[in-house]
């Protein structure tokens, strides 16, 4: 459902996607990991437009994305950000309202229908108890729900997700991370994350896009991507591979440099 | 749960009352001056005249209420709304929370425009003074967005810069006139400098009612978007806003509003920073209330301090602004030791 075509996306000088293709099929839960500085966010922000590359296209549903309105592409891609301060704050429930936009007229108010399709995204994510609270005065874990509360009121069919899980402990990591796997098997909704945490995608990807220097480096199932040589070669780092054993999914340890005992597991 | 969310009627009600509140503020200021009109007497002027009916009232009460007071308090109150509203959505548009409308320069230039007036003696012709600063301040408005551009964009914070560095050149302009300008022309420029609505012609509000009324509208059209921008721009255009062109229409409605408010009655200060404020501590930031509520109270406040300005020391008529500085200051000092206006200050 969403197809790019040698994709290439440049700032000012360097290219920073150089052709890049690949296809994300509907219901599909996908992660793009990649070392700083690989293209990662870049990637993600022309999949909503929020960046328009120079050559290549993409498209949604097999409708060219540069054709569509702003408004027609926040129908159907809601971004979760990693942070969204607003300049003067707005209560929980006029944030997650705000997700109504692309569907509003221009000098129209939130009506029941919409109270009550933000009800039930807040009641989703566990957000209704703090709906009359400050978004600049309820917690980072909460605040990051909201975000997906109102993602889910722009009633898409994909969510973008960018880096969800930085600056949350284990604990919110677990539930945020819950809170997504469902809305991609209850919801059908389609998902795609940049993550830095490689066995975090590993455990939920269905499928990674691993990127380097703005290209696709190795694209697959988690068994298939993330092997101690792709991950090495990628992030230019010592790495331990093997099986996470509740899960049987591949999972990385950081290596310190110089250590030895790594041949000794190496010999087995 | 119940939750609490702003709709239509709660918008209609309150600008409802907030113009109550402004017809009170009118009736006030055109019962009270330097020559005594039997309040009664004022009030039953100004209605009778409004309904077309000629009545009760001498020769001189009739000039007084019609042709004087009551225009200035409509004027002033155009320029209350405009100031307010445009100060709400430089804040909201560069993100900052100390912008105010003279933030971008237009003041300076507009400024420059005024004294240029003054030393030509254009200002003794009867609309020499607002056009010529009303085109010293479209000049700077064309300057500065020529220069805050970037390949096609606005950056907040470059226009934000191009906008301060053109206003410090336009000082020094300003300075070098009023150093080599007469004495009595020297008093008329410091006048217009502090805000004053002694030298506006109540012939000027048909002049300037269309571009604050369309910039309003414009604004207002865009009311919803600018609270997604609040959050900033990647925000807002992924919930759908088209960023660019709510930008261009937004920053070159607030800056004629601006330009038209300036033009007429010089540089009021405070107005465009602190009713902005207060009325989302009153109301909160929505901006479909916020700039109708702005300009209703912005026009009662403006009203009521010219009315001050012009009784405190009758005969002897203060610049407005001082009266809005007097007032303004210490009531801003105090909301930001609340740190009330902006939690992440």
């Amino acid at each position: 459902m969403i197809d790019l075509h040698s994709v290439s996306f440049r700032y000012r000088q360097d290219w920073v996607l150089r052709e890049i293709s690949f296809q994300i099929r509907k219901g599909e839960f996908v992660g793009v990991i990649g070392p700083n500085g690989s293209g990662k966010s870049t990637l993600l922000k022309t999949l909503c437009r929020l960046l328009s590359p120079q050559t290549g296209e993409i498209l949604l549903d097999l409708v060219p994305l540069k054709e569509m309105s702003q408004r027609e592409i926040a129908r159907k891609i809601a971004v979760v950000p990693q942070e969204a301060y607003s300049l003067f704050p707005f209560r929980v429930i006029e944030m997650v309202l705000m997700g109504r936009s692309p569907y509003l007229g221009r000098l129209m108010f939130e009506g029941a229908r919409d109270l009550e399709i933000a009800k039930k995204a807040m009641e989703w994510t566990e957000t209704l108890p703090i709906g009359e609270r400050y978004v600049d005065e309820i917690s980072g874990g909460e605040r990051k729900r909201v975000f997906i509360a109102r993602a889910l009121v722009q009633e898409p069919e994909v969510i973008l997700l960018d880096e969800p899980t930085a600056n949350l402990d284990i604990h919110h990591q677990v539930d945020f991370l819950e809170l997504i796997l469902n809305l991609n098997r209850e919801k059908g909704l389609t998902i795609a994350m940049a993550s830095h945490d490689l066995n975090i995608a590993s455990e939920y990807c269905d499928r990674l896009i691993l990127v380097q220097g703005g290209k696709v480096y190795k694209m697959g199932t988690p068994r298939e991507v993330i092997t101690r040589e792709n991950i090495e070669k990628v992030y230019g780092c010592k790495v331990w591979v093997d099986e996470n054993p509740i899960s049987g999914m591949p999972r990385i340890t950081l290596l310190k440099k110089g250590d030895r005992s790594v041949e000794a597991l190496e010999r087995g | 749960m119940f939750m609490k969310i702003l709709t239509l009627k709660k918008v209609v009600t309150v600008s409802f009352l907030l113009a109550g509140l402004l017809v009170g503020v009118i009736l006030f200021s055109v019962m009270v001056g330097s020559v005594k009109v039997e309040p009664k007497h004022s009030v039953s002027i100004l209605i009778q005249s409004l309904l077309g009916l000629t009545g009760t009232g001498t020769e001189m009460e009739r000039t007084i209420i019609l042709s004087l007071r009551f225009p200035r308090a409509l004027l002033a109150g155009l320029v209350g709304a405009g100031l307010s509203v445009s100060g709400a959505v430089f804040q909201a548009l560069l993100r900052n929370p100390l912008a105010d409308p003279y933030i971008l320069g237009v003041s300076s230039g507009s400024a420059v425009g005024a004294i240029i007036a003054i030393l030509l003696g254009l200002s003794a012709l009867s609309f020499g003074l607002p056009l010529a600063s009303f085109a010293g301040a479209l000049i700077t408005i064309a300057l500065v967005f020529y220069f805050g551009k970037q390949e096609g964009k606005i950056h907040p914070n470059i226009l934000l810069l191009a906008g301060v560095i053109t206003g410090s050149f336009l000082s020094a302009i300003i300075m070098f006139l009023l150093s080599i300008s007469q004495k009595e022309e020297l008093h008329t420029i410091l006048f217009w400098l502090m805000g004053n609505f002694s030298f506006a012609n109540p012939r000027a509000i048909g002049i300037v009612l269309p571009y604050i009324g369309a910039g309003f509208f414009l604004l207002y059209w865009n009311s919803r978007h600018l609270n997604l921008i609040l959050s900033g721009e990647e925000n807002a255009l992924q919930l759908g806003v088209d960023v660019e062109r709510l930008k261009i229409i937004s920053y070159l409605s607030a800056s004629l509003i601006t330009a038209a408010s300036v033009s007429l009655c010089g540089l009021i200060g405070f107005v465009g920073l602190i009713i902005p404020h207060s009325v989302r501590l009153l109301f909160g930031p929505d901006h479909r209330l916020l700039l109708p509520a702005s300009a209703l109270i912005g026009a009662s406040f403006l009203i009521a301090s010219d009315t001050l300005a012009r009784t405190l020391l009758a005969p002897v008529e203060l610049p407005v602004g001082v009266i809005t500085a007097a007032f303004g200051g210490p009531f801003f000092i105090y909301l930001l030791r609340k740190r009330k206006v902006v939690k992440t200050l």
